[in-house]
């Protein structure tokens, strides 16, 4: 198999890198250019930045952070938030980014994932799911940063989006993101056993516990982390020898 | 005024992340649209990224793909990137049967979907991937300075282009298995499958090498 990644995700509202608990009650971190920076400096593998009120607004507006990473960072990097047409997609791989991350606008018009695909590639379509737990191995799609219900399930839209051409899947668990308590490890073996394409696991992480069992058990191709690192409470070269020693492959850095 | 780099701008993906990696390197760039631009650049870059058939097809509505081999034929460095790699050989299968620049003898096939060692495999190949690099005859191995063994580069492709003589084989490297090309070269003639301007410090390395060749 690949190497597994180590994803540093950058939550973003207005000009500043925040952080939420369950995707919610958001406090701000600081400067997303300092933080891109450093992780990038530090051996991310590829970063992800999210605009949280994106779709609430119905625009993305990371041009700053997307300019200032197309310059000064050199690793893949998607963005998400409020991208709702072919010419969002346009402008932001014409910005600089390597893919972008559709939640919202795909689960209210399905076609969009056919046509990003078709038009860009699999390769820069990312599907974003924001998942909450509903009843043992079921969870409901929700849209707008964990705001509304949308009464999909989440197995089964994964299932139509990789048929659609996704390629590849960020899955944040609504329950578990900013509580430090670990990965929805469930989730994401259900999700990553059930699709072809990698999936990103995402939200919970408090200690490299989480990580090596949301590889182990949960089957992720890729780790996405904020909160731990936006704290400083592990680094990426301390997690990275984490993983190397619970024998990951991961990228040398 | 010739830039020290310039990059072949035929419409085929974006060039603005490569252009990017240059200004950061404070090399300068410019961009060659026109045959008798390319043909007066000092170092050439073919970038590429989609389909091996459209990018070939669009070199050759622009009257490109002959300048582009006068260019190499004058002993300048050149450099190809992904599809941009993959069009320095013969010929691709994918989505038909297309022709190459057959700068170097060889063909673009797809990276099998089966795995040759237990596990997860998928196709497309994406991610870091570590070197293993080949020492050749005849190679400017100036383009690896700085480069160690081992060092990892970000790729995302699912054809991989495999050179007829395993001597134009710089860099590899092994996915489930499978050898695939990383580097391929002849002279200061060379094409890169991962993407350097993504792939941090090791990848700026190799832009930087090649605009001292």
């Amino acid at each position: 198999m690949s190497n597994l990644r180590l994803i540093a995700r950058l939550d973003i509202k207005g000009p500043n890198l925040i952080k939420g608990v369950h995707l919610e009650g958001l406090r701000v971190i600081g400067d997303p250019q300092e933080y891109a920076r450093q992780y990038y400096e530090q051996g991310a593998d590829e970063l992800i930045y999210m605009d949280v009120v994106a779709s609430l607004y119905g625009r993305n507006n990371l041009s700053d952070i997307v300019k200032y990473t197309t310059n000064n960072v050199f690793i893949p990097f998607t963005v998400g938030g409020g991208v709702r047409t072919i010419s969002d997609v346009d402008n932001l791989l014409r910005s600089g980014a390597d893919k972008v991350a559709v939640n919202t606008a795909a689960v209210s018009r399905p076609e969009l994932l056919s046509e990003i695909a078709s038009r860009f590639g699999s390769q820069c379509l990312v599907l974003s799911v924001e998942a909450k737990k509903i009843s043992e191995g079921c969870w409901e799609v929700y849209t707008d940063n964990g705001r509304e219900k949308t009464g999909k399930n989440v197995l089964e839209w994964v299932a139509e989006a990789t048929n659609r051409g996704v390629g590849e899947i960020l899955l944040t668990s609504i329950d578990m993101e900013g509580t430090r308590r670990g990965f929805d490890v469930e989730l994401t073996k259900a999700v990553s056993t059930s699709v072809t394409v990698p999936v990103i696991a995402s939200g919970g992480m408090g200690s490299t516990n989480d990580f090596c069992d949301v590889v182990d058990t949960g089957k992720a191709d890729a780790v996405a982390m904020a909160d731990v690192l936006h704290y400083g409470r592990l680094t990426i070269p301390e997690i990275r020898n984490v993983a190397k020693a619970h024998g990951c492959a991961v990228r040398d850095f | 005024m010739h830039t020290a780099v310039t990059i072949i701008d035929y419409g085929i993906g974006n060039l603005r992340s490569v252009i990017s990696a240059f200004d950061h390197l404070n090399i300068e760039v410019s961009l060659a649209s026109k045959p008798s631009e390319v043909l007066n650049a000092n170092r050439l870059i073919l970038p590429g990224v989609g389909a091996f058939g459209d990018a070939a097809k669009e070199l050759r509505s622009k009257d490109l793909n002959k300048v582009i081999i006068e260019f190499i034929n004058d002993k300048k460095p050149f450099l190809g990137i992904c599809v941009g790699m993959q069009l320095m050989l013969s010929a691709s299968e994918e989505f038909g049967s297309h022709a190459g620049l057959d700068i170097i003898s060889g063909n673009v096939t797809r990276i099998p979907t089966t795995p040759l060692i237990e596990g997860p495999h998928k196709v497309p190949h994406v991610g870091w991937n570590a070197l293993s690099i080949s020492k050749q005859k005849n190679i400017n191995y100036e383009f690896f300075k700085g480069i160690d063994d081992g060092d990892s580069t970000y790729f995302v492709h699912s054809y991989m282009g495999i050179p007829t003589d395993e001597a134009n084989v710089l860099a590899g490297v092994d996915y489930n298995g499978y050898r695939i090309p990383a580097v391929i070269g002849r002279n200061d003639c060379f094409g890169c499958q991962f993407h350097p301007e993504k792939s941090g410090p090791v990848g700026l390395q190799f832009l930087k090498n090649f605009a001292s060749l």
